[in-house]
């Protein structure tokens, strides 16, 4: 006999606790640390601050172990936990120029003041799997001192001949939109847009730059820097009036150099695109002035009509927390709607079957 | 129809083109085009591909902003707005009602998703008709109109050949009887015999429902056909104007002439 | 920065103080305009977006510690993710729950809307995962937000029209769009539209939340609320016909169960609790 379902309880804490008891695996096997993640999966952990929009090495390593290597689930974990942080203002804008470089490469040019230094990169490596990396590696690598030399930003270099677009000067009262205290609205100005690419999903952000450089919506870029290192960051506090260290953190920051442009009244000069990342995100903080480029099309008077182009459908999709809760929101049941579209179609099957005979005489 | 249009002070003009230009970026789309349109006129923008007469078109129902200039229409409470002065909604509002715009790509301004039907009815679903009966009665009225075979109210204008989309184009246009009808190369990409039996077509509802019209064309035909008067542009700029029998009759500008003679004789 | 540093302690309801007031701002702002989509700045739950993070906000937001909770989804009680939710607010909030639909003062649903009419004093919040009706006819919020400020609707009713000449029928079975107080197109969220007329006039105040999408609607207490038809073509609130295999209730929404492999079905009210109190009120079991 059927009997109304009454277990769904029980059956959430029995899940809950397999899932604690997969996740701990073979109990043979030593237990990850977060520390081991942190120091040995350093490029996950910064992907899941940046897209966690936290700065927290140890939570990341932690919310990736909870998470059983899902980043995305770990991302959701570090938001969630974001989003019950008091907010004590805004530090100081960082100045990536007093960067203490650890890489430190530019495309468009052989060499710069400072020099081309390439860090610890993948870049040149051959893809070969080795075995060796499962067991330790023993090997030293040649000690470096952290770059002294002079490291002037190639935007700026630029800036001096006046041949790249100026980067729009601060005014001094206008206020900074924050996406995450108002809600995205469109037309939505280009320091929402960089908060929310900030934030994006890399591997949505790298199609989308991929897709341009394919044609869809081609804007002639070069790298021309990407820098990687540790910067200081400062705050004003309002009792104190004058600026106070807080620490200093990893990013990379990406500046592309675009397809110039001018007008009938402004001189041509090349364009822009910015991209920012917490740790060593290369690829994150490459797609990001990609895309940032191309959402200025309108802006900067090029039809906008390629997928990357198109502010509305590139901010709405980007955020992979919103994207994973409603694409999995599917597994939810959804029996009742199901029943009334059951309802539409068998009534119109009826009518479908009782015109049958006439269908087959106009036959 | 509705002779609501024709109470108005017909001796003031629709709309007023004053110094109109526009550039983009150190391109010039068109400059100093100025002329006026009174009710139930047909003006002639001709002119080969880049003369600027898309721009112009665009400019007038404020799809663009002009660098320089301005448009001036006059309401059916018979007060003369400048375009620019137009909130986004009241601007969105007349071209709902009060215009029309008829793109040379169907495709642009109908609905290829949905039926043909529906695409007559919406701009009356829009402004609050709620009989599903009757809507369709008026879409029917609406196809026989414009020569469309009635048994093809709902299907799809994808399955409709170039005359037959540019034909519902001008049905859903007209719909709601407007006053204005822009009209971007109505006939350009069809066949020449579609061509004459659209032109009819054309003539004959404008004639009917008393439509002032600006039809932007680089057929002379064209503008001999439907047009009372004509506005040459050439580079951005207007070379002459005038009505449009004298100006084909006894072209002055040597440009002009050069169109004139290049169309071949019957 | 350490985790031990960071131990949040949570608010009541989760969460803080400045979040409620922005939420309830946004509500109030949201029965001031029948219908009208209210932006507002949601926050990353402890739940996935789309799994209810707008009716949580909402609930959290109007929830007080003399408050009864209920929350269904599908009409039930024991769903897991309304079971989920309701332990979520036992845990920060502390509060009273009840699978009564009498007794609670704060309803929190997915999907339906309870069949008992509803009183004065109670809030129902309504988890909505596209508040935007016109969304899937078209997609950019931009011309969706000019076509709800100039009453622009005549696309709602191109898809209305379009479903007739296809189907014969209007072929929206949930989510029925309906019109608020003569002004702004709303989507019920996707209850069946057998439940459409109990929005309308209904006592208790009607709330929306859609955190995903970052908007808050309502329908205050006694208001109009009109499904969209046709004067030819009027709406008509479908019911599957049976009755309930468990309480004989000829009137409710039903769910249909499969009991073989073998086209073996079964009809239950959706709505468990009502179902359990009319077989409470019948005498001695009626054997199956």
């Amino acid at each position: 006999m059927y009997v109304a379902a009454k277990g769904g309880e029980r059956a959430i804490e029995n899940a809950h606790r397999l899932l604690a008891h997969e996740r701990r695996g073979d109990p043979a096997v030593p237990e990850l640390t977060a520390e081991q993640i942190d120091g040995q999966l350093a490029l996950a952990v910064d992907r899941v601050m940046n897209e966690g929009s936290l700065y927290d090495r140890e939570l990341a390593a932690l919310a990736i172990k909870q998470a059983r290597g899902d980043l995305i689930e770990a991302i959701f974990l570090v938001r969630a936990f974001r989003a019950t942080l008091p907010r004590l203002g805004a530090t100081e804008p960082v100045d990536t120029a007093a960067m203490t470089v650890r890489r430190r490469i530019s495309a468009a040019f052989k060499d710069l003041p400072g020099g081309q230094v390439l860090g610890p990169t993948f870049d040149y490596t051959h893809r070969l799997l080795d075995t060796q990396t499962a067991e330790s590696s023993a090997a030293e690598p040649a000690r470096a001192a952290p770059e002294a030399a002079r490291m002037p930003r190639v935007t700026d270099l630029l800036a001096h001949d006046d041949l790249i677009e100026p980067s729009p000067a601060p005014e001094p009262n206008a206020a900074v939109g924050d996406l995450t205290h108002d809600p995205l609205s469109f037309p939505a100005a280009r320091d929402v847009r960089l908060q929310n690419l900030a934030r994006g999903d890399e591997g949505f952000l790298l199609a989308l730059g991929y897709s341009t450089q394919r044609g869809y919506g081609r804007n002639h870029p070069f790298a021309g820097e990407i820098r990687f290192g540790e910067v200081e960051l400062e705050f004003v506090p309002p009792e104190l009036g004058f600026a106070v260290p807080l620490g200093r953190i990893a990013v990379t920051e990406c500046q592309m150099v675009n397809q110039f442009a001018g007008s009938a009244t402004a001189a041509p000069r090349f364009t822009r695109g910015y991209g920012v990342a917490f740790g060593q995100c290369e690829r994150k903080a490459m797609s990001m002035a990609l895309v940032d480029r191309a959402l200025r099309a309108r802006e900067l008077g090029e039809g906008a009509k390629a997928p990357a182009q198109d502010e509305e459908f590139v901010l709405s999709h980007s955020d992979n927390v919103q994207a994973t809760g409603f694409v999995e929101h599917l597994k939810l049941p959804h029996y009742v709607d199901f029943q009334a579209e059951l309802g539409l179609l068998r009534r119109l099957r009826a009518e479908f079957d009782a015109a049958a005979p006439t269908r087959e005489a106009a036959e | 129809m509705s002779e609501s249009h024709m109470s108005d002070d017909d001796d003031e003009p629709l709309l007023i083109a004053e110094g109109l230009g526009k550039w983009y970026g150190r391109q010039l789309g068109c400059r100093d085009v100025s002329f006026s349109l009174y009710a139930g006129e047909v003006i002639a923008v001709v002119g080969e591909s880049g003369s600027g007469k898309s721009t112009l078109l665009q400019l007038l129902c404020g799809e663009i902003e002009p660098s320089c200039g301005r448009v001036l229409y006059r309401t059916r409470d018979g007060a003369t707005r400048d375009l620019a002065t137009l909130a986004e909604a009241e601007r969105r509002f007349l071209a709902r009602t009060d215009w029309g715009y008829v793109h040379q790509d169907a495709a642009r301004g109908l609905r290829m998703g949905v039926s043909a039907g529906a695409n007559v009815g919406e701009r009356l679903m829009a402004v609050g008709a709620r009989h599903y009966g009757r809507i369709r009665e008026q879409a029917v009225s609406w196809l026989d109109r414009v020569e469309i075979d009635r048994e093809r109210i709902d299907d799809s204008p994808r399955t409709y050949s170039g005359g037959m989309r540019q034909r519902l184009q001008i049905a859903r246009n007209l719909v709601t009887q407007p006053r204005l009808i822009l009209m971007d190369e109505p006939t350009g990409g069809l066949d020449v015999s579609v061509q004459a039996r659209l032109l009819d077509l054309l003539r004959r509802l404008v004639a009917d429902l008393k439509l002032s019209a600006v039809v932007v064309t680089h057929d002379l035909a064209v503008a001999r056909l439907l047009s009372h008067r004509i506005v040459v542009m050439k580079g951005g700029s207007v070379i002459e104007s005038g009505l449009t029998d004298q100006v084909l009759d006894d072209p002055r500008e040597p440009y002009t002439q050069l169109l004139v003679a290049s169309i071949l004789p019957p | 920065m350490s985790a031990q540093g960071n131990i949040p302690v949570y608010n009541f309801a989760y969460l803080d103080e400045q979040t409620k007031r922005m939420i309830r701002r946004a509500v109030l702002k949201a029965v001031a305009i029948p219908g009208y989509q209210v932006p507002f700045a949601s926050r990353e739950m402890p739940m996935p977006y789309g799994w209810g993070t707008g009716g949580v906000q909402v609930t959290a937001a109007v929830l007080g510690p003399d408050d009864v909770l209920k929350v269904i989804d599908q009409g039930a009680d024991d769903t897991a993710n309304a079971v989920s939710i309701r332990k979520f607010f036992v845990r920060t909030a502390g509060v009273r729950t009840t699978t009564d639909t009498h007794a609670a003062t704060v309803i929190q649903t997915r999907h339906r809307i309870p069949e008992a009419p509803l009183a004065e004093h109670q809030i129902l919040v309504y988890q909505v995962p596209i508040p935007e009706p016109l969304r899937y006819l078209e997609p950019r919020e931009t011309e969706t937000r000019r076509m709800h400020a100039l009453a622009d609707y005549g696309l709602m009713h191109v898809k209305l029209y379009e479903d007739i000449a296809r189907h014969g029928h209007i072929a929206t079975t949930y989510a029925y769009p309906v019109k608020v107080e003569g002004r702004y197109v709303m989507d019920p969220s996707p209850t069946p539209k057998f439940d459409n007329p109990k929005m309308d006039h209904c006592a208790a105040l009607q709330l929306f939340g859609a955190g995903r999408e970052k908007r808050i609607y309502a329908i205050p207490p006694h208001t109009e609320v009109v499904s969209l038809d046709f004067e030819d073509h009027p709406f008509e609130r479908y019911r599957l016909d049976g009755t309930c295999a468990l309480c004989g209730s000829a009137e409710s929404f039903l769910d249909e169960v499969i009991t073989d492999d073998r086209g073996g079905r079964m009809f239950v009210c959706s709505d468990t609790d009502y179902c359990e109190g009319r077989r409470a009120e019948q005498p001695a079991a009626v054997a199956p």
